[in-house]
């Protein structure tokens, strides 16, 4: 969302560095004071790429094993029942994770848009709308466990089993979608010049005509990629699928289709529960999963990414 | 058939009409959902708050499935309140530096890659960073633990806070996951309010003879720090919230303790763990326990946003 943003905002001229370090006439002390907070400055930039090249070097390292031995058995597999069987297998949770996201993406993408429209097209700056421009921060601060146990209190509940499903899951996660897509399609809209609104008006269309033919259209770029960016960050969520798809973390081993009916489950899931295990056949299918979801969610993001990149190449 | 001027102007009026009441209803359904999620849950958690009254809060003791239930999450609060503190203290300054590193000091070239960066850390998915931080961290940081632990022995306070190392699932391996996990969002807000300041500002600080720390503590921060405090408590709620990663690297063992190198739990993490083997009081008690983390978020959350749409007012009147 805000990469989004950083790149559509012209970058302000920075006075050389070179300028700066050669001041003539600056004590000593305020020289070492400057060179020493700029030095920690580029510390913590340093510390934040160790550890994420620590991360992913692991997962890589350790997941790769896995995932290209008998390949492609690791995509084509149902997962082994138990956890001390040696080996590949995790379609299950690759299907379980497409088809709920999936779906979540279906519920949360057009009550979004909708919802940014309404707040940029026709809220503005009413009070209806600036309560609920308020509320969506809320709702994007709402912990995704919460979630979790309010769908499981208001839909799976009264459906006792029967009510865990791929469906229950997409609820959990279109809930946390919902405000970032809002939130992503406003500053995109918000981005599309008066004049083009106006012109169309001038043409007599209506505005509802106005909204679908030209306002949407000339921010849809920027649109698809902030939902993709929810999307990747819906697709390696944990704690609202804990309650809603399956009884336990690892209870399903076999691939399911359906997402309205029958228990699911979902490569974060079988991360969570191998995580868990002692046994090095399971923590194995651990690593493999985690550099699946990691190769599915960065997939996501690389492809907002180039389009966030050509849209601001376009209305540049 | 035949259609006249005023068939269709009704028609597309009609159409007109019906777009915006589409879209209205699309942006009830957050007004809507947050109403009925506080509905819900509160309902669903009065069973343990009848059992329990107030002691739920001030209750050290969690045994749901005893006779009679014993039901009180003190220990579980205090384990939420230690580890996200101890990810905004290692955060901030990360944050911060990355933050002003990425828009003050580093060149032109280098902006997009190190905005990249933060944006890839955001992508990591938690229950990643809780698989490394088990099979990984754990166990190998217990010898630095150890370390600091030797060197802080027997002074005062640093000796009761860094205390006795146990197996490296604890608050302070919960607190270092979360404060990796937190930086991408603090760095990421601070970035955009920082980037608000006037470029007048800070050619008027360098004019002045001002080196660049100075240009940046005496123009760019107090230009910022509303949005930049903000940040910070947008961050705190999304720690206090964490649930899968704190829930695999904390230990598991509830206490309330200076120590921050022994095992803990936190509410997330104790609503995840015991959901499973939970009956139907201690479903109750862990949706309440759901109920008291969404409330102490809120709170935080409102704060933050309040703050930030406040200091982002002035700074659009200031530029």
């Amino acid at each position: 969302m805000t990469s989004v943003m950083d790149q559509t905002s012209s970058p302000a001229p920075v006075p050389s560095n070179e300028l700066l370090e050669d001041l003539v006439g600056v004590s000593g002390r305020r020289r070492t004071k400057n060179a020493v907070m700029t030095g920690l400055m580029f510390a913590s930039v340093a510390i934040i790429a160790i550890v994420l090249g620590f991360v992913l070097v692991t997962v890589i390292s350790k997941g790769w094993g896995i995932v290209h031995t008998k390949f492609p058995h690791w995509f084509t597999d149902d997962i082994p029942p138990t956890a001390r069987r040696v080996g590949p297998g995790m379609k299950a949770a690759i299907v379980g994770t497409i088809v709920t996201t999936l779906t979540a993406t279906v519920i949360a993408v057009p009550l979004g848009i909708a919802g940014a429209v309404y707040l940029n097209e026709y809220g503005k700056r009413n009070v209806f709308a600036r309560l609920l421009r308020f509320l969506t921060g809320v709702m994007a601060g709402v912990p995704s466990i919460v979630m979790g146990l309010f769908i499981y209190v208001f839909w799976v509940l009264p459906r006792h089993q029967e009510g865990l499903t791929g469906l229950a899951g997409a609820f959990a996660l279109a809930c946390l979608m919902l405000p970032i897509v809002v939130r992503a399609t406003e500053e995109m809209l918000k981005l599309v010049p008066q004049n083009l609104r106006d012109a169309s008006y001038a043409l007599g269309a209506t505005r509802s005509r106005t909204t679908l033919t030209v306002v949407i259209p000339k921010a849809s770029a920027g649109i698809i990629s902030g939902c993709l960016l929810a999307v990747a960050r819906a697709s390696g969520e944990t704690a609202p699928l804990i309650f809603t798809v399956s009884v336990g973390a690892s209870a399903v081993h076999k691939t399911n289709w359906n997402v309205f009916s029958g228990p699911n489950t979902a490569l974060s899931l079988q991360i969570y529960a191998n995580a868990k295990e002692t046994l090095a056949s399971a923590q194995d299918r651990g690593w493999g999963a985690a550099l699946t979801l990691i190769a599915l969610a960065f997939l996501f993001t690389l492809v907002a990414r180039v389009m966030s990149a050509r849209l601001s190449k376009k209305t540049q | 058939m035949t259609l006249t001027i005023n068939d269709l102007k009704s028609k597309k009026q009609y159409a007109d009409k019906s777009f915006s009441v589409i879209v209205l209803l699309g942006g009830t359904t957050i007004l809507v959902i947050l109403a009925v999620i506080a509905y819900t849950i509160t309902n669903r958690s009065t069973d343990a708050f009848r059992i329990a009254g107030f002691k739920f809060f001030t209750g050290q003791k969690f045994v749901p499935n005893g006779t009679p239930p014993a039901l009180g999450i003190l220990k579980y609060i205090f384990g939420t309140a230690l580890t996200s503190l101890i990810a905004i203290v290692l955060a901030v300054p990360i944050s911060l530096g990355l933050a002003l590193y990425t828009t003050q000091v580093a060149p032109q070239w280098l902006k997009k890659p190190l905005v990249a960066l933060t944006d890839l850390v955001a992508v990591v998915p938690s229950v990643v960073f809780g698989l490394w931080g088990i099979i990984y961290l754990a166990p190998k940081i217990t010898t630095l633990y150890k370390h600091i632990s030797d060197l802080c022995d027997g002074v005062p306070v640093l000796g009761s806070i860094f205390g006795k190392v146990g197996s490296g699932r604890s608050f302070m391996t919960a607190g270092l996951i979360l404060a990796v996990m937190i930086t991408p969002i603090i760095t990421s807000i601070a970035r955009e309010v920082i980037e608000t300041c006037p470029q007048t500002d800070r050619d008027g600080a360098l004019a002045l003879g001002a080196t660049r720390w100075e240009m940046i503590t005496g123009a760019v921060m107090p230009h910022s720090i509303g949005g930049i405090v903000g940040a910070i408590m947008l961050g705190l709620g999304r720690a206090m919230g964490e649930t899968i990663a704190v829930a695999l690297v904390i230990g598991s063992s509830a206490a309330i303790t200076s120590n921050l190198f022994s095992s803990g739990d936190s509410l997330p993490a104790v609503i995840a763990l015991q959901w499973g083997e939970a009956n139907a009081t201690a479903k109750s008690a862990l949706i309440a326990m759901g109920l008291t983390l969404f409330v102490m978020t809120l709170v935080v959350n409102f704060a933050a946003t309040a703050i930030v749409t406040r200091s982002t007012k002035r700074m659009q009147g200031a530029a």
